[in-house]
């Protein structure tokens, strides 16, 4: 009964896994959360069939008009640096992907989250409350309004500080591109003694970091940020049921 | 092939309630949908301890085996109109200060194997938290589908029944199922690659 449903299908995607020293491992000592949190076994591998290739299909009811723009909502317009993040959500095969939910949070440009277990003595500001939603457009790209987070300490290590960061929460087409990933800021000095920057092998780190476009900037009003986001890519393969 | 590098995977960190939070997000079908329950456990870390700062993401078919998505391989998902009511299918519950989560759902239907047979009932779950650099992918299935899971391929194919138990979820009582889900330890999950 599932194969009739499945008629109209002539192929099932196969998403291919990302070459080693794309992401982080798991366990990651210098970064101590990791160490009882990590799991400490080999993953079994699950051979991808139609809950794997299938994923939710989200946006009615989850993203409100303004939700782009974390400038506004409030009396007045939060303290900081106004700048514009946008980008484009694609494929490893540079296949972009429409109409999907793109979510983001942040702290505040004194780096201060609005989050009950925050509470160094930075100020909370109470024109932002740090968290943004859209949609990509036909063309994949999405765009965001908001102000340049600060970097805030952490009790990792002895005077750890985190880069300034957005977290962004993709989710591409099928259960098996979902990412969660932060987006950092060019040059930032703070990166060397990172342990969540630098879990990440070391070609790829740049791929978390934002490019200034002046193309981009609203002149007198806003700088500009690019932040492309690329999700595993796939391949076409037969249904094996159909042969 | 592949032209691009994919970018890398970060933590949620601590402060994902911020942006993940959804209204009634763990709410699959709503409240007095029939044959609904909870499926709930806790998310543990490798001593023993609540996970407060996690999200567990679920994901399965409808009560018939069909998915809210229409395969479509080279575009976005979209919406299939075939399946029960517009059920969606996706669950995210953020845990508690005591590593509590809960899915209020329907038990899914087989899914098509691939090879001409069933998948017993399951949900595929993604599972975040601070401390995690990338989600950790698992599933769970349901106690009360003994020749299901006994015929199930992935179930089958792991090496003994502890290994399977940590994706069985058991009959709580109060007409729903509970699993806990361990991220290490003697009880570790089994966690899989997609």
């Amino acid at each position: 009964m599932s194969k009739s449903r499945l008629s109209g299908v002539a192929r099932l995607p196969h998403y291919r896994p990302d070459p080693a020293g794309t992401h982080p491992p798991l366990l990651s000592p210098d970064y101590a959360s990791t160490q009882l949190r990590a799991p400490l076994k080999a993953p079994v591998d699950l051979p991808q069939r139609l809950t794997e290739v299938t994923g939710p299909v989200l946006g009615d009811g989850l993203v409100r008009p303004g939700d782009a723009d974390l400038t506004r909502g409030y009396a007045e317009e939060p303290a900081g640096q106004r700048i514009i993040v946008s980008g484009r959500l694609l494929d490893s095969d540079g296949r972009t992907i429409p109409h999907n939910l793109v979510e983001i949070w942040q702290a505040n440009a004194a780096g201060r989250y609005r989050h009950d277990r925050d509470n160094w003595p930075a100020p909370l500001d109470p024109n932002f409350d740090g968290m943004g939603r859209t949609l990509t457009d036909a063309e994949g790209r999405y765009s965001f309004t908001t102000v340049k987070p600060g970097a805030y300490p952490w009790r990792n290590h002895h005077n750890a500080w985190r880069p300034a960061h957005i977290h962004f929460s993709l989710f591409g087409r099928s259960f098996t591109q979902r990412l969660v990933t932060q987006m950092y800021f060019p040059d930032d000095p703070l990166f060397g003694q990172d342990p969540i920057f630098n879990s990440v092998p070391e070609s790829a780190r740049q791929r978390m970091i934002a490019n200034l476009s002046l193309a981009d900037t609203r002149p007198d009003w806003a700088l500009a940020f690019r932040f492309d986001i690329v999700l595993r890519g796939s391949v076409a393969t037969p249904l094996e049921s159909e042969g | 092939m592949t032209g691009l590098g994919s970018t890398p995977s970060q933590t949620v960190g601590p402060f994902l309630s911020i942006g993940m939070t959804w209204e009634g997000g763990e709410y699959v079908v709503p409240d007095g949908a029939p044959d609904a329950f909870w499926i709930h456990g806790r998310l543990l870390d490798g001593a023993g301890d609540a996970v407060p700062d996690g999200v567990i993401e679920t994901w399965q078919a409808d009560r018939s085996g069909a998915f809210g998505h229409a395969l479509t391989p080279l575009g976005s998902a979209v919406e299939n109109v075939e399946n029960v009511g517009g059920f969606g299918g996706f669950g995210r519950s953020l845990t508690g200060p005591d590593g509590q989560y809960g899915v209020h759902t329907v038990k899914p239907g087989r899914v098509d194997d691939g090879h001409g047979g069933f998948q017993a009932p399951h949900l595929d779950v993604s599972v975040l938290a601070r401390g995690l650099l990338h989600r950790v992918i698992t599933r769970i299935y349901f106690a009360d589908e003994v020749e299901g899971n006994a015929a199930d391929p992935v179930l089958s194919a792991l090496p003994d029944d502890h290994a399977r138990s940590t994706l069985i979820a058991q009959l709580d009582g109060h007409g729903g199922y509970a699993l806990d889900i361990w991220l290490q330890g003697v009880a570790e999950t089994v966690f899989f690659t997609v």
